[in-house]
């Protein structure tokens, strides 16, 4: 059985042919070519394959493409506007909030969810609200300060940014 | 994955239908389906996506209960003016569980559905004393949970709403595994006018209640009516995280800390 899938991924509209058990993840890695979304466990722990669907955050390992048929999908690619880093991502680089770099584009997809939910968290906040993100690397400490860094300068627009 | 069909009804019915077939399953949030069949641990001919059925969504209070569609998913629960009005409890559970990505996809049908020995809804659904409907009838929470994974319901059958009693008060506690953040141990205590109801998950194959503990809050409702009471390790979960001595000794403390939090509100 072959389904036909249909959504848009990163304001762009996309239409593909694909079996039924192809996950979200795959999709765009394989088939878009979008490779930043990664794959870190497969078993729905990571969080480093987080992106959002319809403005929510998701673990793209544990959604099939075709539960996202119709949605509106953002990856770490569809965040910068006109070139310019997102808030966020400015400021996990000038809090050195990465060392390999593996975990980060879901870090990063977190972190927006996050701070559109809660614009101004306390660094508890912050902490629990990565709960489903690990990182091998950083020990977390510059991550939650990038957070909390861009949660001050996060104008209310590039909240949106990432929805369209 | 091994292959298997993939539809998503927009009505009851029809999704009713396209289930009855050898080895087909309802995908509701798919946080516990997928894993399965990602490691091959399950093997199914056709899904059904539950997401389009309009009969399974929605929350609402009616008189001195809150009714929750099957479909409405954890974090829909956490964030519901409704719940978080007229049973905090319940809403504070359900910011609880796994992590927001999960709570963005999960669902109260699912998690009821698939009755994991340490999953945090069936504590409310006994420690309330609510009533699920399915497709075919309704269900008391005291007769629907039957041992691990399992519960009454049949092949093919579809759990459609959780109707939940207002008490006067509640307040769900649970010990963390640290690592998968399900509980090790999780205590939902309920106060009703007439009543004092504990539940607790985690502990053993399914959640159950606790007698003694209910009669000494009746008398008195207070963390130290629970405190100096104790329960017996036998039949509780042993596992790589706790023996069943440790659960045994969460239980009162536990318990405790659930009082404290329903009396703060
Ligand atoms: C990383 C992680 C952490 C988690 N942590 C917790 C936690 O701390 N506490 C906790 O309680 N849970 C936890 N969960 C489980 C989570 O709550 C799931 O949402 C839940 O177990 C299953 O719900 P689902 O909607 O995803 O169901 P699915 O995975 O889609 O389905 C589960 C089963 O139920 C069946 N089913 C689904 N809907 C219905 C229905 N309406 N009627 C009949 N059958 C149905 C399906 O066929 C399937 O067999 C965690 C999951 C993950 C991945
Ligand atoms: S790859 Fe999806 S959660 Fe780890
Ligand atoms: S920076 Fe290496 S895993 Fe997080």
């Amino acid at each position: 059985m072959s389904i036909t899938v249909s959504l848009q991924v990163n304001g762009r509209n996309v239409s593909e042919t694909l079996e039924p058990q192809t996950l979200l993840v795959d999709f765009l890695r394989n088939h878009l070519r979008l490779t930043g979304t990664h794959v870190g466990c497969d078993t729905s722990q990571c969080g480093a394959c987080v992106v959002h669907v319809d403005g929510l955050a998701v673990k793209s390992c544990t959604l099939l493409a075709a539960q996202a048929h119709g949605t509106q999908v953002t990856t770490i690619e569809g965040l910068e506007t006109e070139g310019r880093l997102h808030p966020v991502q400015e400021a996990f680089r000038s809090e050195h909030g990465l060392q390999c770099g593996f975990c980060t584009p879901g870090m990063i997809m977190s972190a927006v969810a996050l701070l559109r939910r809660n614009p101004t968290p306390t660094e508890a906040q912050v902490r629990e609200g990565l709960e489903g993100n690990i990182c091998r690397c950083t020990g977390y400490h510059n991550i939650v300060k990038a957070i909390l860094t861009a949660s001050t300068h996060m104008p209310a627009q590039s909240a949106q940014a990432s929805r369209s | 994955m091994y292959a298997f069909d993939y539809q998503r009804p927009d009505t009851l019915q029809a999704a009713l239908a396209a289930a009855a077939v050898d080895d087909g399953a309802f995908l509701a949030g798919g946080m516990t389906l997928l894993p399965a069949l990602k490691m091959r641990l399950s093997r199914r001919s056709s899904l059904v996506d539950l997401s389009g059925v309009k009969e399974l969504k929605g929350i609402a209070v009616e008189g001195d209960r809150v009714r929750i569609g099957a479909m409405s998913r954890h974090v829909e629960v956490e964030d519901s003016p409704l719940v978080r009005k007229a049973l905090p409890g319940l809403a504070r559970l359900a910011g609880g569980i796994g992590d927001p990505h999960v709570r963005n996809r999960g669902t109260i049908g699912g998690s009821l559905a698939n009755s994991d020995p340490a999953a945090d809804y069936p504590g409310a659904v006994l420690g309330l004393g609510a009533t699920i409907t399915t497709n075919r009838r309704q269900i008391a929470a005291a007769d629907f949970f039957k041992g691990m994974f399992t519960t009454a319901l049949a092949a093919g059958e579809l759990i459609t709403q959780v109707s939940f009693p207002i008490p006067r008060r509640c307040a769900y506690v649970k010990f963390r595994n640290p690592a998968s953040r399900y509980a090790m141990v999780g205590v939902m205590v309920a106060q009703f006018t007439n009543e004092v109801r504990v539940a607790v998950t985690g502990a053993g194959a399914h959640v159950f209640r606790l007698p003694d503990f209910e009669q000494a809050l009746g008398r008195a409702f207070s963390p130290d009516s629970v405190l100096r009471l104790s329960v017996s390790s036998e039949g509780l979960n042993e596992d790589m995280h706790a023996t069943a001595d440790y659960r045994a000794s969460l239980i009162s403390v536990i318990a405790a800390r659930a009082v404290a939090a329903a009396l703060a509100g």
